[in-house]
């Protein structure tokens, strides 16, 4: 048996709606290997939030099971790292005891979360503004803080839902190369839920794309040689294929 | 790192530093303030003006009386003693009711089905207008101060009550998977999330709760007192004296003034994280 991480395996998730029950996600499986960077790509719809809600254990499956390193998923698990689309911050908080917060509900005493928050504001970037409050700060700030907040207690696997989504293109790469570089070495296990091609094929050792309900349309290794740097990928003629093959799984996955 | 170093620069705000003058600092300030100062004066001028030659000073007085009247009162004592009973009602009224209606907001609210159960005998209470208790307090606890307390101390309740409901049930529930993802304990999630995302309902019933406080104290009294500034402007009104009706009336004022600035300086200190509304 390889070293599995995640193992998903008949997954479904439906919603209720009056007499009705809506599904997100249909007999979904899936097998990610420890130290790898996994992407998930698709269309807006086919059930990647829903997917990344069940791995984090905030919400339950209706059928299939998901495990963790062999143990039932019941519930969120501090190994696990999740990135939500949304924004997160407690507004009421500025940025250091936003980043604090996980260290501080674990009962980490006040200076030592506090050295390791601010270790953490500053390896995202964001020195200097560990007194300012989130809605001081524009969207790519937010995220760097949410992204430090989530990576203050060092988790082993990282779930992140569209994480660059609503930056613009220059700071979108910028935060990509950060990324990567907090993930080289480190041993971690990433699954990066994203709509956007390039960023998956940039990023991923493996890009799975979905259809609807969760269906699998390709599975797809990228053996590019790290570190990549999309400036120079976008004229590499072995990176344009893989787009290429991904734009059509996206494009059979609609039909 | 010097990638990141550099883009994080460019992504700062550019500060300049551009030292105010006094009259980009104050001017607005203080044309707002002395204008209000000059329509006071103005107001009053016209009163004491209108009053004999136009209308008759037993309707309106004149500013002239009603201060004599209130240096009158000081001197015998007369403005301390009723003024001082009518802010004990209104102090106690608004501590026991706002206390009483956080801790059932909280409580109820964070229980939905119980709320939804609760929901319409509340709103029905809340409904009855609070004067037509009075007669019942009186009935119960006789016509002292202990029903004047209970008078404003039941009218700041629902409203204090209402608005931490409605904070507790609309906190985000993105911050609770958040915290759930955080492994919140029950403990933490209610004292460091819902508390604090509460917070704005909260103000807001504290905030509006505090002119009903004085409404409930002063009613109570209207209705049935020997003491307090209701029964100063009862005893007036009664006596045809209209410059104590409305010394007791400006007394009034003031202390509802004192309230919502100290109400003012809480919020702004409880809500320091949200941006200033300019």
């Amino acid at each position: 048996m390889t070293n599995a991480v995640l193992e998903v395996s008949g997954l479904a998730k439906h919603f209720r709606k009056d007499d009705r029950e809506i599904v997100a996600l249909s007999d979904f499986s899936l097998t990610v290997e420890a130290g790898t960077f996994v992407t998930i790509l698709g269309r807006s719809g086919c059930g990647k939030s829903t997917l990344l809600n069940l791995l984090s254990g905030l919400t339950r499956p209706t059928q299939g099971r998901i495990t963790y390193r062999g143990e039932p998923v019941t519930g969120p698990r501090l190994e696990l790292g999740y990135l939500t689309q949304s924004d997160t911050l407690m507004p009421w908080r500025d940025v250091r005891r936003n980043v604090e917060m996980p260290l501080e509900l674990r009962g980490v005493g006040r200076d030592e979360r506090r050295a390791r928050a601010e270790q953490m504001v500053a390896a995202v970037g964001l020195a200097g503004f560990e007194r300012h409050y989130p809605r001081e700060l524009s969207g790519g700030m937010r995220r760097r803080a949410s992204l430090a907040r989530m990576m203050c207690t060092e988790p082993e696997t990282l779930l992140l839902d569209e994480p660059f989504g609503a930056l613009d293109a220059q700071l979108r790469s910028e935060m990509q190369s950060e990324l990567l570089r907090l993930w080289t070495g480190s041993g971690r296990t990433v699954l990066f839920v994203t709509h956007d091609i390039e960023e998956a094929a940039l990023l991923g050792d493996r890009v799975v794309v979905l259809g609807r309900l969760g269906r699998h349309v390709l599975d797809l290794p990228i053996e590019l040689p790290r570190p990549r740097e999309l400036d120079e990928l976008r004229t590499d003629p072995t990176f344009v294929e893989l787009c290429r093959q991904l734009a059509a799984a996206l494009k059979d996955a609609t039909e | 790192m010097t990638e990141l170093s550099r883009q994080t620069s460019a992504s700062r705000p550019v500060e300049v530093i551009r030292p105010r003058t006094w009259w980009e600092k104050h001017g607005r300030t203080s044309i707002v303030i002395l204008s209000r100062l000059a329509l006071l004066i103005a107001l009053v001028v016209c009163w004491q003006l209108v009053s004999g030659p136009l209308i008759d000073p037993l309707f309106i007085s004149k500013p002239t009386a009603i201060w004599h009247r209130l240096t009158q009162w000081a001197d015998s004592g007369v403005l301390w003693t009723n003024s001082w009973i009518t802010i004990k009602e209104i102090l106690l009224g608004y501590v026991i009711g706002a206390a009483a209606g956080v801790v059932f907001g909280f409580v109820i609210a964070a229980q939905r089905l119980v709320y939804r159960v609760l929901d319409p005998f509340i709103m029905s209470l809340y409904s009855i207008p609070k004067v037509a208790l009075a007669p019942l307090f009186i009935v119960w606890l006789g016509i002292g101060i202990e029903m004047k307390i209970v008078l404003a101390a039941v009218t700041v309740f629902f409203l204090v009550f209402l608005n931490t409901a409605a904070g507790v049930r609309e906190v985000d529930p993105g911050l609770i998977d958040a915290a759930r993802l955080m492994r919140a304990r029950r403990r933490d999630m209610i004292l460091k999330i819902i508390l604090p995302a509460s917070m704005s309902g909260v103000f807001t019933g504290l905030r509006v709760a505090i002119p009903y406080a004085l409404i409930g104290a002063v009613i109570g009294e209207l209705v049935a007192s020997n003491r307090g500034l209701g029964y100063l402007i009862n005893n007036g009104a009664a006596t045809f004296d209209t410059a104590g009706v409305f010394a007791a009336l400006i007394v009034l004022t003031f202390i509802a003034a004192v309230l919502n600035g100290l109400v003012n300086l809480l919020d702004r200190y409880a809500n320091k994280w949200r941006p200033t509304a300019d």
